[in-house]
């Protein structure tokens, strides 16, 4: 429980170690793409569309290339060869690499200038003059769905699927699950609640925008390309697979990166196009996104409209949940798009055993394509299901807590549970971490205490939401229900790997196919090696990103690096540990079975004074010749781990809020989490990624707006229009954990990067619309700024004033 | 995010800077740059010339000048925010410059730039104008005084003229009371006004003798709501009276919309902002 911030050094798992990435970032020597200066290095710039939705009648580019310093325009027709951006989900249109004869969203590249400085390159596109003839843009959801007027003309339909379920693709499970909840409607011992929701697009904007510098060497015939990218590995290879190369032809490497959050879990336009630029002009090229480019041209995430709803009976035992809506895919499907959604009908019941018919349709609109953005589908399902929840809970007069507590999956079901889609799910103790959370906070206590004050006259609300979210993506044989990552050249699933390297001074390199962007791994990966080899952590160096390095992983996304890259990083070491064992032994004069591994060195079981260094056991392992028959030289191990599964964390939220009724304005007094996210590794980094998690729930539930105007136009060009959460906006969070470990990974772990953002939107808004029920509020949509809080009072108010 | 061309100079006085400013077409004053750097970035403005009064002597200084306080043109909103005789004479100010930015920014702007540079929703130009100061510009003609009533002319318009540098601002040794409201665009007081008011207002044998009211973020530029002060004077200061006054807070005020507020709220706001101000500063004057 909790996270204290005693720092030891010591290596155990679960101890709190000091990221060590830090010291350099602190310091600002870390190396990020931007900081890249190479000789002779040429920068680009983008021409990008005003209008949502125009055809391209004539680009000029004259007056650019006269000016001193441009290098190259570059349109369509000279990069129409290379093929659309490559996409591992390729349902939809795809994005063209730059518009053609027609633009389909505002920011939308129409072509490229290249030259010597940033700032000529800019001047360079300012000079392009193209010729637009605007057309009517779809952007409203429920338009587009209607098919009323197409995003695309030589597409039949904006909705590109739907996915459903009930039991997922079983029709005549679907029509069964209807059934009996259309019979539960029409019991007369049933109430249903039912609201339509939105979940509005959010502009992920990491603290570093994107970044990339491709250098083609025509003599070597190789790509060496930095990006600031969550995936090096797929990136080499969708450079590979677009220019006819092969995965030896690609060097990707992602130094320091400054925040994904998804966002950089695409290949975009702009690193092929840099790469082919670089290719024509024997430079390199850099190109660095200005926070313009961040909000209108990098993916964007949620953007759903739903109808949620739940029938049960009055004494709080729910009978059937229902979600239908759109989802907004954008004007193109990029990296996995439309799969999105099907990440949220995956915890689409949440941790919840009843009925659940659920449906999400995909649609093309004039905009930004939207992707994976923290939670990814997982925030927007678990939103709609714990404020129907509330809803109902308010509507019956039964305690939230109770109503959730009814319904949950029962922790005797375990293992063996099933999510209503049929998919197995490894551990889960739903009800276990409900009281924990509710005994740390005092429940009753704090309810008797807004009651209290709400009897002063203040509006004070107390919002709760617990989740299941599925993470720690996994499976190999996700490649069977065609998530392959073969479009990038590499035909695994998600399955990660782990390179253990002992130096010949007795240190040990690590090094992953990850593609962190702040998670730890240079920590956390140390103390899994230093406790299965008793090396001490400062003597293991990480290195990740660098696929010239590295053994192939598919980088850092899904919560899923230290339970699947992580686990194969464990299994290495073990491997290591194996040969180390008969090379010490061999040393010690004693049998392999045994050595242990502790402080730095191996001894014999029960005799520790005797014990030889990891440098004594490294210069065996380089010295052939002193080996005992048999044994090859070196000492260094790589292993694959493919789960049998991905991981399910879960949690529980409350959040107390007071509301200033003469404003709207909304003040979140407190915030507690409780997280289960199985085993945990360094406590520190954990909490810091709940911290962070929360921060951008928080975001959605009150600040962040990245929706378009009616026009197509969108006005969030920068933080004065996008208002980010800030530390200096947020309360010191109260965080506290159950450990429920996952049995599909040897180390026990879940993952944590998302948890944080996929509980706490739903728990804010529920405590808001608990602090204004008094009023008769049931429903305010996110954002909630004070303005929409301030409406939805007068609104909801039929008389006098609140103040 | 990369500004057009210009030239940088970096005068080592006020006498070669404004000499500068007399002899050059599109220069540009640059103090703190916080809200000049972002327009030049999103290339909504390109000045020809960057005139960088930063290395001036001078101005960097928060002055006890008998009658009143001067603010020197260098001077950051973290100190005006943190000084004693800010806090003692003009409260509404220290308040409007620790509201405004965020740290980092607080500690590069300026108090000046920002009432010069006079967006519609900052915090500073309400107090200064509430506070009835006095802004002192320098030319190559010398320095003349504008009064902040007259300071404020349009949206990011003031009466300085090209060629003119606002060198300082005075605010009066006036006693009462001052105080600023706002609700920020994210909530609370950070971010841009969404609406704020500042009032002063001084009393005499338990009625409101005297006082200013100005509001922010609500029209096209600071505003003085010379309504409300007409209601207020000679009223005991009760929450009754300062309700009744506060109702005409928008007289003579084109209220705006934007992202973040409609015209109704933003009109409920100003009234909300303006009575809770002029509750403050009439409990600091008493």
């Amino acid at each position: 429980m909790g996270g204290g911030f005693g720092v030891s050094t010591t290596s155990v798992l679960g101890g709190v170690v000091k990221r060590r990435e830090d010291p350099a970032l602190i310091r600002g020597t870390g190396l990020y793409v931007d900081d890249l200066q190479l000789p002779g290095m040429l920068h680009a710039a983008f021409v990008r569309s005003p209008y949502a939705h125009a055809s391209i009648e004539s680009i000029d580019a004259s007056e650019a290339l006269a000016m001193e310093g441009v290098r190259a325009v570059y349109t369509a027709a000279d990069v129409e060869h290379l093929g659309d951006l490559v996409t591992q989900v390729a349902v939809g249109k795809l994005r063209p690499l730059l518009a053609g004869n027609q633009v389909n969203h505002v920011g939308e590249a129409v072509a490229m200038v290249v030259a010597d400085s940033r700032y000529g390159a800019r001047d360079g596109a300012d000079a392009v003059d193209v010729d637009y003839e605007p057309l009517d843009p779809v952007i409203d959801l429920k338009e587009a769905a209607s098919d009323a007027a197409l995003v695309h003309e030589d597409m039949a339909s904006n909705v590109l699927l739907a996915w459903e379920g009930g039991p997922w693709g079983d029709e005549e499970g679907i029509a069964g699950t209807k059934e009996t909840i259309a019979a539960a409607k029409e019991r007369e011992d049933t109430v249903t609640v039912s609201m339509e929701m939105v979940n509005q697009r959010l502009l992920p904007m990491p603290m570093e925008p994107r970044a990339v510098v491709a250098d083609w060497n025509q003599g070597y015939g190789r790509f060496t390309v930095h990006s600031s990218t969550q995936i090096p590995h797929a990136l080499a290879g969708g450079i590979a697979g677009t220019f006819g190369l092969s995965l030896t032809d690609v060097r990707c490497i992602a130094p320091e990166v400054g925040g994904g959050f998804g966002c950089k879990l695409n290949v975009y336009n702009d690193e092929i196009l840099v790469c082919f630029a670089s290719q024509q002009l024997g430079s390199p090229v850099k190109f660095t996104e200005t926070r313009r480019d961040a909000a209108g041209s990098t993916i964007h995430g949620r953007g759903w409209v739903a109808t949620a709803t739940v029938t049960g009976t009055r004494d709080g035992k729910v009978l059937g949940y229902e979600l239908d809506g759109i989802a907004d895919m954008g004007a193109y499907s990029q990296n996995f798009t439309v799969a999105i959604p099907f990440l949220g009908l995956f915890v689409g019941a949440g941790q919840y055993s009843f009925p659940t018919y659920w449906r999400m349709a995909c649609v093309h609109t004039h905009t930004m394509t939207t992707d994976a953005y923290r939670g990814a589908g997982r925030p927007e399902a678990a939103y709609y299901l714990e404020r129907a929840i509330d809803a109902f809970a308010r509507e019956i007069g039964v305690d939230p807590s109770e109503v959730r507590r009814k319904n949950y999956i029962p922790a005797s079901e375990f293992p063996g549970a099933a999510t209503h889609i049929g998919f197995p799910m490894d551990t889960g103790d739903y009800e276990n971490n409900l009281d924990a959370l509710l005994e740390t906070v005092g429940y009753e206590n704090l309810k008797a205490e807004r009651d209290q004050m709400r009897a002063d006259g203040r509006l004070v609300g107390l919002g709760l939401a617990t989740y299941v979210e599925v993470c720690g993506f996994g499976p190999s044989a996700l490649v069977d229900l065609g998530f392959s990552w073969a479009a990038y050249k590499i035909p695994s699933g998600f399955n990660g790997s782990g390179l253990v390297r002992i130096q010949a001074d007795g240190t040990a390199s690590v090094i992953i196919g990850t593609g962190p962007s702040g998670q730890g791994h240079q920590t956390t990966w140390a103390q899994i090696v230093s406790q299965q080899l008793g090396i001490p952590v400062e003597n293991i160096r990480v290195t990740h990103g660098d696929t010239a390095e590295s053994p192939l992983g598919i980088g850092t996304f899904g919560s899923r690096s230290a339970a699947v890259d992580g686990s194969a990083t464990y299994e290495a070491a073990n491997k290591v540990a194996a040969k180390a064992a008969k090379l010490a032994a061999h040393l010690l004069e004693a049998s392999s079975e045994d050595i242990v591994f502790a402080d730095g060195g191996a001894h014999v079981a029960g005799s520790p004074d005797q014990t030889v260094s990891w440098s004594d056991i490294a210069t065996l392992a380089y010295q052939p010749h002193r080996l005992p028959e048999g044994m090859e030289g070196g000492l260094e191990a790589h292993a694959v781990f493919s789960p049998g599964n991905a991981t399910w964390p879960f949690g529980s939220h409350l959040a107390l809020v007071e509301v200033d009724g003469d404003t709207g304005d909304v003040k979140l007094l407190r915030y507690v989490a409780m997280d289960d996210c199985g085993n945990v590794i360094n406590p520190m980094i954990v909490d810091g990624q709940i911290h962070g998690g929360l921060a951008q729930g928080i975001g959605q539930a009150m600040f962040e707006d990245g929706d378009y105007e009616s026009d197509g136009n969108l006005l969030k060009w920068s933080f004065v229009e996008y208002p980010l959460p800030t530390s200096a906006d947020l309360p010191s969070f109260e965080l506290h954990r159950t450990v429920t470990p996952t049995d599909i990974n040897p180390l026990g772990v879940k993952g944590i990067g998302e948890a944080g953002t996929i509980g706490s939107a739903q728990t804010v808004v529920n405590a808001v619309v608990d602090a204004l029920a008094p009023l008769g509020v049931t429903h305010v949509d996110m954002p909630l700024r004070p303005k929409r809080v301030w409406e939805a009072i007068q609104a909801a108010q039929t008389n006098g004033s609140v103040s | 995010m990369y500004p057009r061309s210009f030239e940088y100079v970096s005068p080592g006085s006020l006498d070669e800077a404004t000499s500068i400013l007399a002899s050059t077409d599109g220069a540009k004053v640059l103090a703190g740059g916080m809200s000049l750097l972002p327009i030049m970035k999103l290339r909504l403005f390109s000045p020809d010339v960057l005139v960088d009064i930063g290395r001036i002597p001078g101005l960097s200084s928060i002055q006890d000048q008998g009658d009143h306080v001067g603010v020197g043109a260098l001077v950051r909103h973290a100190d005006t925010a943190s000084d004693p005789l800010i806090a003692e004479h003009a409260a509404a100010l220290a308040t409007a410059a620790s509201w405004t930015g965020d740290v980092q920014v607080r500690n590069q702007g300026t108090t000046c730039g920002s009432i010069a540079h006079a967006d519609i929703a900052a915090d500073q130009p309400a107090a200064a104008l509430a506070l009835g100061a006095t802004m002192v510009a320098a030319s190559a003609n010398g320095t003349r005084e504008i009064a902040a009533s007259d300071f404020f002319v349009d949206t990011l318009t003031t009466a300085l003229e090209p060629g003119e540098i606002l060198t300082e601002i005075r605010l009066p040794k006036q006693g009462g009371g001052s105080a600023y409201e706002k609700l920020g665009r994210r909530g609370g007081h950070t971010d841009y006004a969404v609406a704020g008011a500042s009032a002063w207002v001084d009393l005499a044998d338990g009625a409101v003798c005297c006082g200013r009211v100005a509001l922010t973020g609500v029209g096209p530029m600071p505003t003085l709501a010379e309504g409300v002060m007409e209601s207020l004077i000679g009223t005991d200061g009760s929450d009754a009276a300062v309700a009744a006054a506060s109702d005409r807070a928008l007289e003579g005020v084109t209220v705006l919309e934007d992202l973040f507020g409609t015209v109704e709220y933003k009109s409920h706001l100003a009234k909300v902002m303006t009575r809770r101000a002029l509750q403050q500063a009439i409990a600091a004057a008493m």
